[in-house]
């Protein structure tokens, strides 16, 4: 028996590669390094997300697909490379400090890290739902062992099990999807045969429907979205903060780029079912991510209800299954990459030793004693809440106008009634931090250069794609073109 | 080359902040002097805009146009009209004012004091001149966030968040609402006529199906009517005036609640003009309630600056009562009775600013008799109270006499119950006026309160000196409103004879 190995190139999948690499080279010199002489990984990561950040920008404009049509080459996976990278790159950079408080800032961390967004890049650039399956499981391991990487804290280890059990079941149903669609299809995974296959036989259709369903609820769990979103604010809380950010906002992302993939491309003949299902899911997880983020005092907790109410918003920019919604999801993951990096960022820097300010009250008379950390956090919340001139605004509007174009206009009235319940919540953080006295001196804040400069160039970020939206909007316009259909 | 007048009033404060920053926050005064330089400035620069004005033409001046998002239709489209003119030049000539009233007044954190005033003063220009929905949009939530902090962080202690929050979150509503229906509106002048823009004055001419029309009003409407405050949404009012810092309730009363009655003659009316008829009823009787309710709570109030917020809700009446006319007096008068409000009201809080930086209440029983040791303060305090409730000679005759007159044309009962709120208005503030200065002094701590100083003279003067000139004189300023107001009618009495049959809605938009 012979076997044929088709041709493919290495450099399509260049940005796996480094970062691989750079995360074995990682555990090897974390292996060899002498105990207590630590070498510097984060800079190392940093390097490797920088030469990855590099060769996607070298790849960007190629189309099509390689390794026998498994990965897609296209702006899309591309534009999700990016954001990946950057979340990645701000999670390394505020991390180092953080670790070193807890005497954790090992190897491990920084290569799982780099794990996880090769994992991510997998999903956003899978072109069969075998790949997308391996690239959820390998960035969610590298997450479980992130999330409980505080062995000796019972909540971290809490937080590392509820998310290991609960997202292993949430992978089976996910998996049993697949299986289902493979039977369905009769016998390919491949997102561009789908299409056809599936329309194939007519009595397949109940079949369709539930791996749709399966298939919505894998997702939905790693997106957050309610009902499925009931480990989030446990999970949040209890893994480190660095992790935390990391997960709001990179796994988030990257569980969208898949979603939004299978459903735009294989499933456009079932648009009215799923439409469906989305409009209620968008709704119920915006509401229930916003009002239980108003009863939160720990502010870890409240970040987490508050991201999942933002994947409520994305969810409305999947239901309106348009270039425009699609447009909106990328600009608005990558702006919330920033806000919510940076607002992790400032909740490091309060949190201190140990992350012992982590209550909401913590930031009462922040304002008056550190006016600038102050101001970048209400940046972050002003943006959160979709207040111009932020990439907040900016993201909500597109999205917002997507479902108006497709006509879901009570949906964006819903959407925009939930965006004002959130400005409570972000807001009440503005009226601790500068209307209210201090309740105790604040003591010095450690302004670790790695993390300072995290928080100011999210805040920066934040204001530059919310005034300038122009150049973000045709790269994002232009990476959706490959859903043809919308 | 034309220097572009309006970018300079939009984005000097913004350079001024940039200023101020760099300053050391210990030295106030020197803040202080910087502030005051920088809105002096920015007032000089809007003198151009009133002198150079063409009132002839209802077309927009000094137009600006530069692409922002070119994709998506989105321009940064600066203009102004007869409309907006007359209140820039309120924004700009009230600032310095409201910089000078700080003086004494604002002690802690002055440096982020006078970065939020510069902020919302670059906010409230961009509002007036914006002829892009979306950036006219950004504009007004922009500005929430510095009046926001004024409140909170500047106002009473006692009940500063409260009102801070409740004033966010109660204009928030509405302009959410507004941005809805500024994308349906954005795609259905898309679907109509293949272009896609979010630029006002093409979608002037644009027709919208009544149906349409009746609901994006609503969304509109309620986003201003949030603001001016129109009964029964003006409760974020009381307290929003109340709790905020002297200087905030007087840019709150005189710039901020002039945007909702601009929104409704900027935005909602020649927009959705045939909604605009269908809604007089509505809108008439909503804003007579608003003149009358407004005055007797007025009557009833014992906190002076409360009783100022309430007399808000019913000059507002007057106005949207005079814009729902349709008529030449009746919308004239209007826009006059919004600078009139901006003045006296906002020459009002200055005056209960200053006896409460004296005596830190402001409760009328705690006072009486104050013009024996305070003669000037109860001469420029009497003026004042008396362009409020509208003496001939002073400002407040000029604008309610031709809303009057306006809506006597259109509807007697109307002008008849809108006279009562006249009426009411002179018991409230002359009754308030005698308890607060007349009589024998009660209170042994109001026995030798000091009179005003030269600094607080000089913020009354100019103020005063535009009281009366509208007031005797006012053609100046009608004058310059008289193009844009023609246009105006003209566009609304087209609609008017315009049918519209209902049955063709759009199918499309309902899906």
């Amino acid at each position: 028996m012979t076997c044929t190995i088709p041709g493919f190139h290495l450099s399509s999948i260049g940005p796996w590669l480094t970062l691989t690499v750079t995360a074995i080279l990682i555990l090897v010199l974390d292996a060899l390094s002498p105990k207590g002489r630590k070498v510097c990984f984060s800079w190392l990561a940093l390097a490797g997300l920088a030469v990855a950040a590099l060769q996607t920008i070298g790849l960007w404009g190629r189309s099509g697909t390689d390794f026998a049509g498994m990965v897609y080459l296209d702006n899309y996976a591309f534009f999700f490379y990016l954001i990946f990278i950057l979340g990645a790159a701000l999670t390394v950079l505020i991390s180092r400090a953080y670790l070193e408080d807890y005497g954790k800032n090992l190897g491990e961390y920084y290569a799982l890290v780099l794990f996880a967004t090769l994992g991510m890049m997998l999903m956003a650039a899978g072109a069969h739902l075998i790949m997308i399956f391996l690239g959820l499981e390998v960035m969610s391991i590298a997450i479980y062992v992130l999330a409980g990487l505080f062995r000796e804290d019972v909540r971290s280890n809490e937080a590392s099990l509820k998310y290991l059990i609960l997202g292993s079941f949430s992978s089976a149903f996910l998996l049993f999807g697949m299986a289902m669609l493979y039977g369905a299809a009769g016998g390919t995974l491949f997102l561009n045969d789908l299409p056809q296959r599936l329309g194939a036989d007519p009595a397949m259709q109940p079949l369709i429907l539930l791996a749709m369903g399966l298939l919505i609820v894998g997702f939905g769990f790693k997106v957050a979205s309610a009902p499925f979103h009931m480990w989030t604010p446990d999970v949040y809380e209890g893994a480190p903060t660095s992790v935390t950010a990391f997960m709001a906002v990179a796994v988030k992302a990257a569980a969208f780029a898949a979603f939004a993939r299978v459903f735009f491309l294989a499933f456009p003949a079932l648009k009215v079912d799923w439409n469906m299902l989305l409009w209620v899911l968008a709704v119920a997880t915006m509401t229930i991510g916003n009002i239980a983020a108003i009863a939160q005092t720990n502010i870890k907790r409240m970040l987490a209800y508050s991201s999942i109410a933002h994947a409520g918003y994305l969810l409305v920019a999947l239901v309106a299954a348009n270039q425009l919604g699609a447009m909106s999801l990328l600009y608005y993951l990558l702006a919330y990459t920033l806000m919510n990096l940076g607002a992790f960022g400032v909740v490091i820097l309060v949190g201190r030793k140990k992350d012992s300010y982590l209550n909401i009250y913590d930031y009462s008379g922040l304002g008056a004693q550190h006016p600038v950390l102050a101001a970048a956090m209400a940046v972050f919340m002003f943006a959160l809440a979709g207040i111009p001139p932020t990439a907040g605004f900016v993201g909500k509007f597109y999205i917002f106008s997507a479902a108006v174009q497709a006509g879901y206009i009570w949906l964006a009235i819903i959407g925009v009634m939930n965006s004002l319940v959130s400005v409570f919540y972000y807001l009440r953080i503005t009226v601790l931090m500068y209307m209210k006295p201090a309740e105790a001196d604040l003591g010095p804040v450690a302004f670790s250069p790695a993390q300072t400069a995290v928080v100011a160039l999210t805040a920066a970020g934040v204001l530059a794609i919310g005034i300038f939206p122009g150049g973000l909007y045709n790269l994002a316009m232009n990476a959706v073109k490959i859903f043809p259909g919308l | 080359m034309q220097l572009p007048i309006l970018s300079i009033l939009i984005f000097l404060p913004v350079v001024g902040i940039g200023v101020l920053v760099i300053l050391d926050r210990k030295r106030h005064k020197v803040l202080k002097i910087a502030t005051l330089a920088i809105s002096l400035l920015e007032f000089l620069f809007s003198l151009p805009l009133w002198f150079n004005f063409n009132s002839q033409t209802a077309a927009m001046q000094f137009v600006e146009r530069r692409e922002w998002l070119p994709t998506y239709g989105i321009s940064y489209y600066v203009g102004v009209d007869g409309f907006s003119l007359l209140l820039i030049m309120l924004t700009t000539f009230l600032t310095p004012i409201c910089v000078l009233a700080t003086w004494e007044d604002i002690q802690h954190r002055v440096k982020e004091f006078m970065v939020c005033l510069l902020f919302l003063m670059s906010g409230m220009i961009g509002v007036f001149v914006s002829l892009d929905l979306f950036l006219f949009y950004v504009f007004w939530e922009v500005m929430l966030i510095p009046m926001y902090l004024l409140i909170g962080v500047w106002g009473n202690p006692a009940r500063r968040v409260y009102a801070a929050i409740k004033f966010f979150l109660f204009t928030m509503f509405g302009s959410l609402l507004m941005l809805v229906a500024i994308l349906v509106l954005y795609f259905h002048y898309g679907k109509t006529t293949g272009t896609y823009t979010f630029d006002l004055i093409k979608m002037y001419g644009l027709a919208i199906p009544f149906n349409m029309q009746f609901w994006m009003f609503l969304a509109f409407g309620l986003a201003f009517a949030i603001k001016v405050p129109m009964f029964p949404f003006h409760t974020w009012l009381p307290d929003a005036h109340t709790e905020a810092p002297t200087v905030g309730s007087v840019i709150l009363a005189a710039v901020l609640l002039k945007m909702g009655t601009y929104g409704f003659l900027r935005f909602n009316m020649p927009l959705f003009p045939q909604a605009a008829h269908f809604f007089v009823p509505l809108f008439s009787i909503l804003a007579l309630i608003g003149i009358i309710y407004g005055a007797l709570v007025s009557m009833m109030q014992t906190d002076l600056k409360r009783l100022i917020a309430f007399s808000s809700v019913s000059h507002l009446g007057f106005v949207m009562l005079g814009l729902f006319t349709f008529t030449m007096p009746g919308v004239q008068g209007g826009i006059i009775q919004m600078i009139n409000h901006g003045l006296s009201t906002g020459a009002l809080f200055l005056i209960v600013g200053m006896i409460y930086e004296r005596r830190h209440t402001r409760m009328i029983a705690d006072f009486g008799g104050l013009s024996t040791p305070m003669p000037i303060y109860a001469a420029i305090f009497m003026i004042v109270s008396l362009s409020s409730i509208g003496l001939p000679g002073l400002n407040g005759f000029v604008g309610e006499f031709l809303i009057l007159l306006g809506t006597f044309k259109v509807n007697k009962l109307y002008a008849v119950l809108a006279a009562t709120g006249v009426i009411f208005a002179a018991c409230y503030m002359l009754w308030m006026f005698q308890r607060v200065m007349f009589g024998k002094v009660t209170n042994e701590k109001n026995q030798d309160l000091k009179d005003l100083s030269w600094r607080e003279i000089a913020i009354f003067a100019p103020l005063i000196l535009f009281i009366v000139w509208i007031g005797v004189y006012p053609d100046t300023f009608l004058d310059k409103t008289k193009a844009s107001t023609e246009n105006f009618l003209a566009m609304m009495e087209k609609a008017k004879s315009t049918q519209v049959s209902l049955s063709h809605v759009c199918k499309g938009e309902a899906r």
